[in-house]
């Protein structure tokens, strides 16, 4: 199958480069919190032996080891292996703008959300996201997607009693 | 017996009408969403995680147990009718029950899945019901310094055992536990990692971490890979099996129920190494070994029941000790948190109601599985063709609405767009998820026991060590050195049991490309790893 041969490789060249990044950012991550843990005020309440930097600086060291233990690892050839899925296919590249896409669609939502409220913002997110993955039917995706907000409104304000923003449609819903 | 008039005070809280609905209601909606491609048991549960929040306890708890085996179930199914394999768990009841349903068995397979659910799962929450009393007695005695060595223990058993790559699972576990870091430190009322950010001050929600990594990573990171073909579902009716059906499959369940309980209850992660033990010793007993690998059922009633017996033994430790052993258990954990319930070996003595109510759900979720699920099979089987585009949207539609019901606030769909796309960089780069979600739940409640282990001892290190906790770093050691440890031991006979099976695995979907080749050797050799390390751990906890 080509999907056995792309997925066992798992490594093209360009996933090897950016694997340095992986370590790169565990590094980075690690220094952070080492830097913000030295940087703790003595604590006037603090109860005990232990303050609050000393977990941390542990953390933050595991962190850096690690990193430099995997930079190591892929200097070495070594591979992470990206996950499978029932639907998800390794063979070609990343698909970067149907990624792109949904970012949008979901920002939009957290944008949108309070001053619009959730029947829409849910619906631009819902609506959006199927546009990106792919869906041309304008219409139906937009039923759908109110069908979906409006009634999970309604759902978690009649069943669970929590209540989403109603944002322009209030008073109304 | 005290543990049975507990568990039929237990079934006298579960079984209140309105306890009664939302399991069922639970069940329902855990297959439902178990069932659709790309959602593994882990993600059902975290998905739902908002629902709950309206609920009161009990009730959750109830809810939550229908959920947890509904969730199962629905991943089952997926892999019978399917022909691509989903979440690991799942791979090997893929392996016999595609071909079962390829060669017109989908209905047997299902049958044989559902009731072998159903007998493990019983059985394995009646051991659970037997043995929680006494591990939570012998829990409450554990000292801080005990309970700080055995959540090491945990971290490091979900790190260096599961996964291809240990640097990589310590990768995850040293994310997990920056990201528990986070917020105000309870003992120092120190901002932690907060960067001035007020709505940091609380630590990020776990239900945000949780459908961050789980769902919105997973929607993102297929999205990125999506299968633009079709694909190939395969019909079904309703789920029937024949007298020698019966006869090939009772003997299977009642192996799977016995090697997927203690499995389910150490934390070494879930069923994926007992449901594969269950698929060889079931390969070596067979009496139709010609049919392995053709679809025999016995490859699918003794893996899913080991899945499920495994899933009530990760109760064990979760109700006892407050310790997951499974991404989703860890999940469950962080609702059993959400209402302020400190889960940990007092959670028996302080809310025997919950507990006993929980036990109770679970017996009564695993009825409402088989009442539910058979007849229900076709209708399952269309979910399946549900459009991509709709399910993936579906999906972020649904973390969103979740993360933002949890607490109202804008910032927490921009903390769960960035712990998505950390989601989506594990999955790409092989960072295994469960070290991460674990370290991010038990992180902070280790580092509250060193410290008070710390603190009784007025800081010296000495406090940390006392025999039981000796015992357990020593695991530890053995555990994280393993690699060493192994080159000087003689090859034991399990290894080699294992590498046959792996390799006629290997041989039998090679026709198929089911898994790659690869990655089912890799696997073994972890499991054959695995295999061994459990000689040298106590069973008890």
């Amino acid at each position: 199958m080509s999907t056995a041969a792309s997925s066992s490789g798992g490594g093209t060249r360009e996933q090897g480069r950016s694997e340095f990044g992986v370590a790169l950012f565990l590094g980075a991550v690690g220094l952070l919190v080492l830097v913000s843990a030295l940087l703790l005020p003595e604590s006037r309440i603090s109860r005990g032996p232990v303050g609050p930097a000393a977990v941390p600086i542990v953390v933050a060291i595991l962190l850096i080891v690690t990193a430099v233990f995997l930079a190591i690892d892929v200097a070495r050839g070594g591979r992470g292996e990206p996950e499978g899925g029932e639907d998800i296919e390794l063979g070609g590249g990343t698909d970067w703008r149907t990624v792109l896409m949904l970012a949008v669609a979901f920002i939009a939502n957290a944008l949108l959300i309070e001053p619009l409220g959730w029947v829409f913002s849910g619906a631009i997110l819902f609506w959006g996201a199927a546009f990106a993955l792919g869906s041309r039917h304008w219409v139906r995706d937009a039923v759908i997607a109110f069908v979906l907000s409006i009634g999970t409104w309604y759902v978690f304000a009649l069943g669970l009693g929590i209540v989403m923003p109603p944002g322009i449609l209030e008073g109304i819903l | 017996m005290d543990a049975l008039s507990s568990l039929i005070d237990g079934f006298g809280t579960a079984l209140t009408p309105t306890n009664l609905l939302f399991a069922f209601l639970g069940v329902l909606l855990g297959t439902a969403i178990g069932v659709l491609p790309g959602i593994g048991p882990a993600m059902t549960v975290a998905l739902l995680l908002p629902l709950t929040r309206g609920l009161d306890v009990t009730t959750a708890l109830i809810m939550f147990a229908g959920i947890y085996y509904g969730g199962m179930y629905g991943g089952s199914t997926t892999s019978i009718l399917l022909n691509t394999p989903g979440e690991s768990a799942s791979v090997i009841t893929a392996l016999e029950g595609s071909k079962m349903a390829r060669a017109g068995r989908a209905s047997q397979a299902l049958a044989t899945a559902a009731i072998g659910s159903f007998v493990a799962g019983t059985l394995a929450t009646l051991g659970l019901a037997l043995l929680a009393p006494t591990v939570a007695e012998l829990a409450i005695k554990v000292s801080p310094a005990d309970m700080f060595a055995i959540m090491v223990l945990a971290f490091i058993a979900v790190t260096a055992v599961l996964g291809s790559s240990r640097v990589r699972g310590l990768a995850s576990l040293g994310l997990g536990l920056a990201i528990g870091l986070i917020g105000i430190d309870k003992t120092s009322g120190q901002q932690r990692l907060t960067f001035g950010i007020p709505e940091l001050a609380d630590g990020i929600d776990i239900i945000v971490v949780a459908v961050g990594l789980f769902a919105v990573g997973e929607a993102l990171w297929t999205a990125a890979h999506l299968r633009r073909r079709p694909v190939d579902v395969i019909p079904v009716g309703n789920p029937r099996m024949s007298r020698s059906d019966w006869g090939r499959s009772w003997k299977p369940w009642l192996r799977g129920t016995v090697i997927g309980f203690p499995f389910g209850a150490i934390p070494a992660g879930g069923a994926e190494i007992p449901t594969f033990l269950s698929y060889v010793t079931e390969k070596r007993l067979t009496k139709h070994p010609e049919e392995f690998g053709k679809g025999a059922i016995e490859g699918v009633a003794g893996p899913e029941a080991t899945n499920n017996a495994s899933a009530a033994g990760g109760m064990v430790p979760l109700l006892t000790l407050g310790i997951p052993t499974s991404a989703t258990a860890a999940v469950m954990l962080a609702a059993i948190q959400g209402f302020g319930i400190q889960p940990g070996p007092r959670l028996l003595s302080s809310h025997p109601d919950l507990v006993w109510g929980l036990i109770a759900s679970l017996f009564i979720g695993n009825t409402a599985l088989l009442v539910l699920n058979l007849p229900l099979a076709p209708i399952w089987a269309k979910l399946l063709r549900i459009p991509r585009s709709y399910l993936y949207a579906g999906i972020l539609f649904f973390a969103s609405l979740g993360a933002y019901a949890a607490n109202a606030n804008v910032f927490d769909l921009f903390l769960l767009l960035i712990i998505g796309a950390l989601g989506f960089m594990m999955r790409r780069y092989g960072l295994p998820l469960l070290p991460c979600i674990i370290a991010v739940i038990l992180g902070p409640r280790a580092e509250e026991e060193l410290r008070q282990a710390l603190q009784i001892s007025n800081g010296h290190v000495s406090g940390l060590l006392d025999p039981m906790s000796i015992v357990v770093f020593v695991i530890v050691a053995l555990l994280l050195a393993w690699p060493i440890v192994r080159r000087l031991l003689p090859r034991r006979a399990t290894e080699s049991v294992l590498a046959e099976a792996a390799h006629e695995i290997e041989e039998a979907h090679e026709h198929t490309g089911l898994t790659t080749a690869v990655s089912v050797e890799r696997h073994t050799e972890r499991r054959a790893e695995v295999r061994v390390d459990r000689s040298d751990e106590p069973g008890a906890w």
